[in-house]
């Protein structure tokens, strides 16, 4: 039984000099912080909560672009027994007043006492506090005391119990209330242990990571995993990862990175988007499993990825799957790291008309799909139909879960968190099948859209395009369309109106595309707009999605003979 | 060639790269002065995408640290970069 702080404390009287990140930024030199260094950075901050009256067990949310300020707060908190919780930084595409409205949505649910955030977005944050709620305090980075060896003695963080909740990770998702997850320390370390065995981490690795700390996969194995573990950590950002997506390749080249984590698209995007005269002296070899996780993973996507970097010296067996939420912490499965990850060849027909994986007969069209792995040693895995009954080996199911690191619930969700339980198991809204005890994900109970590794909800999408004017309510469709080239979905948004001017329907388009992506932070790849009565219902009157995505797809062929 | 013709042809270029490749729609035009990147017309997936085309088309290169609405937002304003490149 143990607590973060007490392991902070123990990796550091272990070897303080060590170093626990390499903190990267474009166009600067990379920054190499010790324990001794993160310890201190990160007791300015405990003093900065102390001094605002910020209580043990109370929730901070941290507002921060990458960067040491979000480490050293993330950390404070820890060393003060407070709960962090990171929040996506306001980015360019997204409109300030939706950001505004949903940082005070997730406010009110839950319920922070304290903000930090760098002094230029102080009014941006306090836009969004409201007369008697729970934030009684805005921390700005500026506001500092000087940096000071923490005295482990009076932390408050030394005192909690290993039961209690030591983070939240939100739950991805588009616009709008979005669901918390309350770790407890001992749940963390369960998933640590567990998924520290599945990939035979020892001191020798080196983890690098360009994923962005808000969501569990870079929060958990690109920056607790490593930094609880002794294991250093080359840490840059997804904001200079997608301008400059061979720095991850000169990183694992130059410090010998042994572990990374990539959402499919992003197999794709460095197999196309690196240059030659970027990859002079790289060396890959030192990889030994590149995991692709958080989207639908793509045998194709491994293939074109070590097409591209084979010739430096990427081994074919590092390509590796897991299958893994911010409900249980993070990983569910991982895939063997001595062999590559099983991929089955199966009947199309048969898995879409009988939910069957079985292998096609001669001549019927047939489709590949990826083992996400075996599930974690701590967790145990089932397949269910639709009255919650387990199915049959190969047979299509929903993926239900349970472990020792999983949630108990969503945080003061209890709405939620009713509709995700069935006797003990979380349901994950996944449908998968299991072969030879490896699980294969297959795609989404709702119509979700992966975009990105980001998860998007088309209801999202369709209400933003209704405050569009000249679009009314219930006449939008969205829905994403699968794309080969770059390993993700793309959005689609169709839209009807009353116009059949094609100028104007070409302006609404134009608003619509603005509107939506500066509500959501989500880029469109397709808008069309039509004229009345081209979007299919069904016989209740609902929106079609499958429907009307197979009519989108008919007349795009047409377009483009 | 004159620098107007020039800077003319830079921007019907680029804008049919953007309306075919990026955003998918050959017949969308594009103003001059329409924001790309703050807009969220041009998501910073593509910024790489647009970067290596340049560079491919005009023989300009555009560092990473340069994709962002401060450096070029617009077509016009991207014209204007990569003639004062090429002159150099």
């Amino acid at each position: 039984m143990t607590t973060f702080s007490q392991r902070l404390q123990s990796l550091h009287s272990r070897d303080q000099e060590r170093v626990a990140v390499i903190l990267q930024h474009s166009g600067q030199p990379d920054l190499p912080i010790s324990y001794r260094q993160l310890l201190r950075g990160a007791n300015a901050y405990t003093r900065a909560y102390a001094r605002a009256g910020i209580k043990s067990g109370e929730v901070v949310v941290l507002i921060l672009q990458h960067g040491e300020d979000l480490i050293n707060s993330f950390w404070g908190a820890i060393l003060h027994g407070a709960i962090p919780s990171i929040m996506p930084f306001l980015t360019e595409k997204l409109a300030p007043e939706r950001y505004r409205a949903d940082l005070a949505a997730l406010i009110s649910v839950t319920k922070p006492t304290a903000i930090v955030t760098y002094p230029e977005f102080e009014s941006e944050v306090r836009g969004a506090l409201q007369e008697g709620d729970s934030v009684r305090a805005v921390i700005l980075t500026n506001k500092l005391e000087a940096q000071s060896d923490p005295d482990f003695d009076s932390l408050l963080g030394m005192e909690r119990s290993s039961e209690d909740i030591v983070l939240l990770q939100h739950s991805s998702g588009t616009t709008g209330l979005q669901k918390g997850v309350a770790l407890s320390h001992q749940a963390v370390f369960n998933q640590l242990d567990a998924y520290s065995r599945a990939l035979n981490l020892d001191d020798s690795d080196v983890i690098v990571s360009w994923l962005p700390l808000y969501h569990d996969m870079g929060l958990i194995a690109g920056f607790l995993m490593p930094i609880l573990s002794g294991i250093p950590l080359v840490l840059s950002s997804p904001f200079d990862w997608v301008r400059a997506p061979y720095k991850l390749m000169q990183s694992v080249s130059q410090y010998k990175g042994t572990l990374s984590w990539l959402p499919n698209f992003a197999f794709n995007f460095c197999a196309q988007k690196i240059r030659d005269r970027n990859l002079e002296g790289v060396d890959l070899s030192s990889w030994r499993a590149v995991t692709n996780c958080s989207e639908p993973v793509r045998f194709e996507s491994h293939q074109a990825f070590y097409e591209r970097f084979k010739s430096h010296g990427l081994k074919w067996e590092a390509l590796q799957c897991s299958y893994a939420m911010a409900e249980n912490v993070f990983g569910v499965t991982q895939s063997d790291l001595t062999r590559p990850p099983k991929v089955e060849e199966i009947d199309r027909e048969a898995f879409m008309a009988e939910r069957v994986a079985r292998p096609p007969m001669k001549g019927r069209p047939a489709m590949k799909m990826m083992s996400s792995g075996k599930p974690l040693s701590n967790t145990r895995v089932r397949i269910l139909d639709e009255h919650g009954k387990d199915v049959a080996e190969k047979k299509i199911g929903e993926v239900a879960l349970q472990s020792d690191c999983m949630l108990t619930g969503y945080y003061h969700r209890d709405d939620a968190t009713k509709k995700a339980f069935l006797d003990g198991w979380y349901l994950t809204g996944d449908y998968g099948y299991v072969s030879d005890g490896e699980v294969f994900v297959s795609g989404r109970k709702k119509d979700m859209i992966i975009v990105g590794g980001k998860n998007v909800y088309p209801q999202d999408l369709e209400s933003l395009t209704y405050e569009v004017q000249g679009v009314h309510a219930g006449r939008s469709v969205a829905f994403g369309l699968f794309d080969e080239e770059a390993g993700t979905e793309d959005v689609v948004i169709i839209a009807e109106v009353n116009s059949e001017d094609a100028a104007e329907q070409e302006r609404i388009a134009n608003t619509i595309r603005q509107h939506v992506t500066k509500n959501s932070a989500i880029a469109l790849r397709y808008v069309k707009v039509v004229g009345p009565k081209w979007i299919l219902k069904t016989s209740s009157g609902k929106t079609a999605r499958s429907a009307n995505k197979e009519k989108f797809l008919k007349e795009l062929e047409e377009e483009n003979k | 060639m004159s620098d107007n013709q020039t800077y003319n042809e830079f921007i019907s270029k680029i804008e049919t790269y953007i309306a075919s490749r990026i955003l998918k729609q050959s017949k969308r035009k594009i103003r001059a002065d329409e924001p790309l990147i703050s807009s969220g017309l041009i998501d910073s997936f593509s910024l790489v995408d647009l970067a290596l085309f340049i560079e491919d088309t005009f023989g300009v290169r555009i560092d990473d640290t340069e994709l962002n609405a401060q450096t070029f937002d617009t077509l016009d304003q991207l014209a204007n970069l990569i003639q004062s490149r090429q002159s150099k």
